[in-house]
């Protein structure tokens, strides 16, 4: 829970089945404001599919999502998704600015021109990730970490409150890790919350106030202590099965 | 001098080639507009299906006396949706799909041309094109479809740029990708099937392909490469007329070489992408891509 607060993001019971075979299943989650929570587990743990989820990408069999206490089939519209940098086209000819705006699309609404407002929050959004001196470089000449920071400013660009950010660790150098980290902070600082997925359990320890970890279901939450925990991470990992197995004569 | 100004004016004495110019000049353009979306999406294989499969539709259509062009256009969109539809099954690749209906289109076609002989003559016009032989009323319906064709990817130009750099995420924001798909399935449809009778199902490829590469070489603005997709489009054709004129070649062929010229041109001199800037070029000149965070 979000320090008695409401939360931006909360699952209840949520239980995603994807060609019949359950993905995710029971989920309790909850992200509140100015919280930054790391969600950690093994490849095929659901992590991908909680975001997916919560965006509303795809469908609930069991259980509910609620973003900014607002449910239904459109509540994950208005969460920011910053999705893994190989699922954007980089190779399309534009620029910063105009692919950061691209995340107001569906605020301009059809048949319109951006307005002030629109412009105001892209600036606003560049100037957050610090590229507001690349805004005219096209994207397809950017490093990875720029990469990264552009997925954010799109996902800023709309004004949401919550962020679901899937692995922005992976493959990156430390130097923009360590940048990254850094935005990431002052997101949550200014009353954001921020869900990740990540590998990087150093990462996670450092930056999150809190850790899920998920194995299909959320095996374990609580503060970034809890990644020295060794029974809880083989849990969460399904190494306690394993290594009994193993062990076994 | 005069030679030269002959050589350009010459053509335009006869209205058959005044009405094969409007009509080149009017399909370079569109193609030009929408292949910048066929080229960026990757959709090529797609045209070239969609094109193949109007072939059924025209033969249908001329058996029952319709409207040809009416009857590709059914032909190609039905394929068109049918594609998109049927690749929203996960366990199929799009590619997949596209192949097994562009094949099936194109054999329903021959069959269909092959019940009468008598056919053959005015289907190859649909294969080959007859540019030097569109009507004053072609050039009418080329025209106003095309300036349609082109008002509608200028009106949903910025979602389908969103959709274009990244789905999930349009999806996510709650853009209807699904529906903009076929949108954009249907314009590439209408255009190939507007310019069938110009250059020909074959060829018609070319004219939607070639112009937007040559500009995608050329440029990193979206707006930039659609106006020179469009004007190298429309120079092409009109001056593969000239070509085909001047030396009494077949007229389609001559518009699709000339704009393979363009291409291999630009591919070898664009001045950062090119071959010889890349040869020109010193290893520690490299252009500016930046590394840093």
């Amino acid at each position: 829970m979000a320090d008695g607060t409401d939360p931006l993001l909360r699952l209840t019971g949520a239980t995603v089945a994807l060609g019949g075979r359950t993905v995710l299943e029971a989920a309790d989650l909850s992200v509140g404001a100015g919280e930054l929570v790391a969600l950690i587990g093994p490849n095929g743990a659901g992590k991908t599919t909680l975001l997916r989820a919560a965006l509303g990408l795809v469908p609930l069999s069991a259980g509910e999502v609620a973003v900014e206490g607002r449910t239904g089939r459109r509540a994950g519209q208005g969460a920011g998704y910053v999705p893994q940098r190989h699922e954007f086209a980089w190779d399309f000819p534009i620029d910063i600015a105009g692919a950061v705006l691209t995340g107001r699309t569906r605020r301009v609404g059809w048949l319109r021109r951006p307005d002030a407002a629109d412009r105001a929050a892209v600036e606003e959004a560049l100037e957050l990730t610090g590229l507001t001196g690349l805004r005219r470089r096209p994207v397809g000449e950017l490093s990875g970490g720029q990469r990264q920071r552009v997925l954010v400013a799109r996902a800023l660009a709309a004004g949401p409150r919550i962020l679901l950010l899937d692995e922005p660790f992976t493959g990156v150098d430390v130097p923009t890790q360590e940048l990254l980290n850094e935005l990431f902070g002052r997101l949550a600082a200014e009353g954001r919350g921020l869900l990740m997925t990540t590998h990087d359990l150093a990462a996670a320890a450092r930056t999150c106030g809190r850790v899920v970890l998920l194995n299909r279901t959320v095996v374990a939450q609580g503060g970034p202590e809890l990644l020295a925990d060794p029974d809880r991470m083989l849990r969460a990992f399904g190494l306690d099965r394993a290594i009994g197995t193993v062990a076994a004569p | 001098m005069n030679a030269l100004i002959a050589f350009l004016t010459d053509p335009w004495q006869l209205p058959f080639m005044q009405r094969a110019f409007a009509v080149a000049a009017v399909i370079g353009a569109v193609c030009g507009v929408v292949g910048v979306y066929v080229v960026l999406r990757g959709m090529a294989f797609i045209g070239d299906a969609v094109a193949h499969s109007a072939f059924p539709g025209v033969a249908l259509a001329y058996a029952f006396q319709g409207n040809l062009l009416l009857g590709g256009a059914a032909a190609g969109i039905t394929t068109a949706v049918l594609i998109a539809f049927v690749s929203q099954n996960r366990r199929l690749k799009e590619d997949t799909v596209i192949g097994v209906f562009f094949a099936f289109a194109f054999g329903l076609g021959i069959v269909l041309v092959s019940t009468r002989d008598s056919w053959t003559t005015d289907l190859s016009s649909f294969l080959f094109g007859q540019v030097l032989a569109v009507s004053a009323a072609d050039v009418w319906t080329v025209a106003v479809i095309g300036a349609v064709l082109v008002l509608v990817v200028l009106a949903i130009g910025k979602e389908l740029v969103a959709v274009s750099l990244d789905r999930e995420t349009a999806r996510a924001a709650g853009l209807p990708v699904f529906r903009l798909d076929l949108t954009l399935y249907v314009l590439v449809t209408t255009t190939i099937v507007m310019s069938l009778e110009a250059v020909g199902n074959i060829l018609v490829l070319a004219l939607l392909i070639t112009p937007a590469a040559t500009a995608r070489m050329l440029t990193e603005r979206l707006w930039a490469m659609t106006l020179l997709a469009s004007a190298i489009g429309c120079l092409g054709s009109t001056a593969g007329l000239y070509v085909s004129y001047a030396y009494d070649l077949a007229a389609g062929g001559s518009v699709v070489v000339v704009l393979t010229g363009f291409f291999v041109l630009t591919w070898l001199l664009a001045p950062r992408h090119g071959l010889l800037a890349k040869i020109v070029r010193r290893p520690d000149a490299a252009p500016p891509v930046t590394t840093g965070p």
